[in-house]
């Protein structure tokens, strides 16, 4: 297995996640869009760090997890507390902040 | 003329200045507190400030150097400008102190019973106190700019007093009047200092005069024109003579001290006591002169028309201080003559206000002399001390008016020349009228059958306002003989006017007496052929002659400044409003107008969808990985 094919997966999953976060309107879909652009950036630290011999990679990885984890739990909880009040999971119904 | 310092009591004669103004301080900071005798301290003040200017006249007197200085403190000093406060006592302000508390104390007395039901009695004290203090900053004072700021505390005393029934629109528009046409002549006057200032160095008469005479005469001439500008804004000559006639509508004390016996004179002090620069500028003395005689003329023509007593008695003003400026103008000759007229008309002209006050007490403030007739008898005190003001005035023989303004006469048809036969003729012309107008006043007044309207009970005036109208009677009698026969003004004022020369007469003194009597006696003689032998009517006849028109209209003066300055002057505010509103705002609008529609375009960008800003922190970040090849590959 060469290089090549990680980062082109990489790159697969980023591309899907970012066309999803661009054209899905349910907030729960959007951020498991936003989850798989994180994995695949993982995917892409851990690979090169593979490659070089380095522990480098391998440590923004986990922060990168850590990070995720904690907005997951921030994150669900903000769109509970929408989808209660106004019984919609849309993120287009959610603009109030523009004004 | 030599100055030295003063010694004794004449060093105390600030007090002359700090009394008036105390009484004004504690008038108007002290409240209603001092409500119930604030009258009483005003009148004090001017009682003690006259007695005061009588010892120091005394004592001006006894000495050999008739002229004293008295420093004060440094009022300005900076750069090359350095001006003392100090006064300057000479026989010409000493004769000016008099005047001004004598008769001023006076119209005191009788403010307290004419203003005695008046609510604001307090106020009037506190203004009239602090118009005396001014009067006599400004002839006391021995600098051009001492006497500026007295020249501006009358003008402020003098608008706070017009304006003293500020409910009254009249009252008010007159006051605003008078103050933005002494403002035209204040102007000129100020100018005239500023070029002292900037010629010479200095604005003290002492330095002026010293150096008058090395002056280029262009520069002579400017400031005798300049000073002749600020003299015809006080003191209501022509061209600026439009608001003497409506101050009247101020209470009549203050018509008698302010715009008859005192400040209105100022203008003619301020021609006197410049004397020096006149010597050195025959063209700005002609101005004078010219003034003069068009002035006396324009007065006297007016006051024939009108009906109202107090503006007939302000154009008899108007024209008589036209005597006085024709007299200062005839320089050497006239100065002891025109200052002579100017005190004889303070008791007479004060007087005749004084008397028209107490026909207005009587007749419920009114002012129609269509509406008086058959005072005489009702009004006895008045009418006698009335008459003998009139007498006086017109120049009945041997009373005050007769001397002073047959001396003016004489020395205007001195002048020698067709200028002499001009002048000379203006003035007995102007007698003529004089004597046709008020013995008209006269006979509506106190003669004749009452046209008094319904309900109106005349009744004679308390002894506080009686009293002072007899002492100016009295004045009015004797002061002309006084002054002219047996202690000669002429004689008081050498010191300053210089020795009187031997006037060649081209007319013998006693055919002009003569002459004038007659022609007195012949203004008379038409005013009752006109007025007396028949019913005067109530109202004003509308058909009459344009010459009557004219004069009603005061020969059209207020129609003349509002062609010539009101109208081109709000068509200059117009087109300022018009520019501010177009041009100035219009910049600062449309900046902020840019600003606020660009804004609120570029707001438009946030949508509020969550995926459109995706889409573009997306974009963002693809410029700069982009952006990052690109750099790194170059």
């Amino acid at each position: 297995m060469t290089i090549a094919n990680y980062l082109v997966l990489a790159a697969i999953l980023f591309t899907i996640g970012a066309v999803g976060v661009l054209v899905r309107r349910n907030a729960i879909v959007v951020f498991m869009c936003v989850e798989l652009m994180l994995n695949s950036v993982n995917l892409t630290l851990v690979t090169f760090a593979r490659s070089t011999g380095t522990l480098d990679g391998q440590l923004i990885a986990f922060f990168v997890m850590v990070v995720a984890a904690a907005e997951v739990v921030v994150g669900l909880a903000i769109i509970m507390s929408i989808y209660r009040t106004r019984r919609s999971a849309s993120v287009d119904d959610v603009n109030l902040l523009k004004y | 003329m030599e100055t030295e310092a003063a010694t004794g009591l004449l060093s105390a004669s600030w007090l002359l200045i700090a009394l008036p103004l105390a009484g004004a301080a504690v008038l108007l900071l002290g409240g209603r507190r001092t409500d119930r005798w604030g009258h009483l301290l005003g009148t004090g003040t001017v009682v003690a400030a006259f007695v005061v200017a009588v010892a120091c006249t005394v004592q001006l007197a006894g000495r050999d150097e008739r002229s004293v200085t008295v420093d004060l403190f440094t009022f300005i000093r900076t750069g090359n400008l350095d001006v003392q406060a100090g006064l300057l006592i000479d026989p010409l302000s000493a004769v000016f102190m008099l005047l001004i508390t004598g008769v001023g104390a006076l119209i005191h007395v009788y403010s307290i019973g004419y203003m005695a039901h008046d609510p604001g009695r307090r106020r009037f004290f506190a203004y009239l106190n602090l118009f005396v203090a001014a009067m006599l900053l400004l002839v006391l004072g021995n600098s051009y700019v001492a006497l500026y700021v007295g020249w501006e505390g009358v003008g402020l005393a003098s608008y706070l007093l017009i304006a003293f029934w500020y409910t009254r629109p009249a009252a008010a528009t007159a006051a605003k009047k008078a103050f933005i046409m002494n403002r035209v002549g204040d102007v000129g006057l100020a100018l005239a200092i500023f070029l002292m200032f900037a010629q010479l160095g200095t604005t003290s008469y002492a330095g002026v005069f010293g150096q008058v005479g090395l002056l280029a005469g262009g520069t002579v001439t400017a400031i005798g024109l300049l000073l002749l500008l600020g003299a015809c804004g006080k003191s209501g000559q022509f061209p600026l003579q439009a608001w003497l006639p409506d101050a009247m509508e101020g209470p009549t004390p203050v018509s008698a001290l302010i715009h008859a016996a005192t400040m209105v004179t100022a203008g003619v002090y301020l021609i006197a006591r410049s004397a020096p620069v006149y010597d050195e500028t025959p063209t700005a003395r002609t101005v004078v002169l010219a003034v003069g005689a068009v002035t006396l003329l324009i007065g006297a023509i007016v006051g024939c028309a009108y009906d109202d007593i107090k503006k007939v008695l302000a154009y008899s003003t108007v024209s008589q201080i036209g005597y006085m400026f024709l007299a200062v103008g005839l320089g050497p000759a006239g100065y002891a003559a025109g200052i002579a007229h100017l005190l004889t008309h303070g008791f007479f002209k004060a007087g005749l206000f004084l008397g028209a006050g107490s026909v207005m007490h009587a007749m419920d403030d009114q002012v129609d002399m269509r509406r008086f007739g058959g005072l005489a008898k009702r009004l006895p005190v008045t009418f006698v001390t009335f008459g003998l003001g009139y007498l006086a005035l017109i120049g009945f023989p041997f009373l005050s008016g007769y001397w002073t303004k047959d001396a003016i006469i004489e020395a205007a048809l001195d002048r020698g020349g067709w200028s002499g036969w001009v002048l000379g003729g203006v003035a007995v012309l102007g007698a003529g009228l004089t004597a046709f107008y008020m013995t008209r006043l006269m006979l509506m007044t106190f003669l004749g059958r009452p046209r008094w309207e319904p309900g109106v009970h005349p009744h004679e005036s308390p002894p506080s306002m009686t009293a002072p109208m007899v002492l100016l009677a009295v004045g009015s009698v004797a002061a002309g003989f006084l002054l002219v026969q047996v202690f000669p003004l002429a004689d008081w004022l050498e010191p300053v006017f210089g020795e009187p020369e031997e006037a060649a007469h081209v007319v013998a003194p006693a055919v002009v007496g003569v002459v004038v009597t007659a022609v007195m006696a012949l203004g008379v003689l038409t005013a009752w052929l006109f007025v007396g032998r028949r019913e005067v009517p109530a109202t004003a006849p509308a058909r009459v002659s344009p010459v009557v028109v004219a004069a009603r209209r005061a020969l059209y003066a207020d129609t003349v400044n509002e062609a010539l300055f009101m109208r081109p002057g709000m068509w200059l505010t117009r087109a300022l409003v018009w520019l501010d509103n177009r041009g100035v705002d219009g910049v600062v609008n449309g900046t902020a107008a840019a600003l606020g529609g660009s804004s609120s375009r570029l707001g438009r960008a946030q949508t509020g969808f969550v995926r459109s800003y995706a889409l573009g922190m997306l974009g963002g970040a693809v410029l700069v990985a982009g952006a990052l090849v690109a750099v790194t590959t170059a």
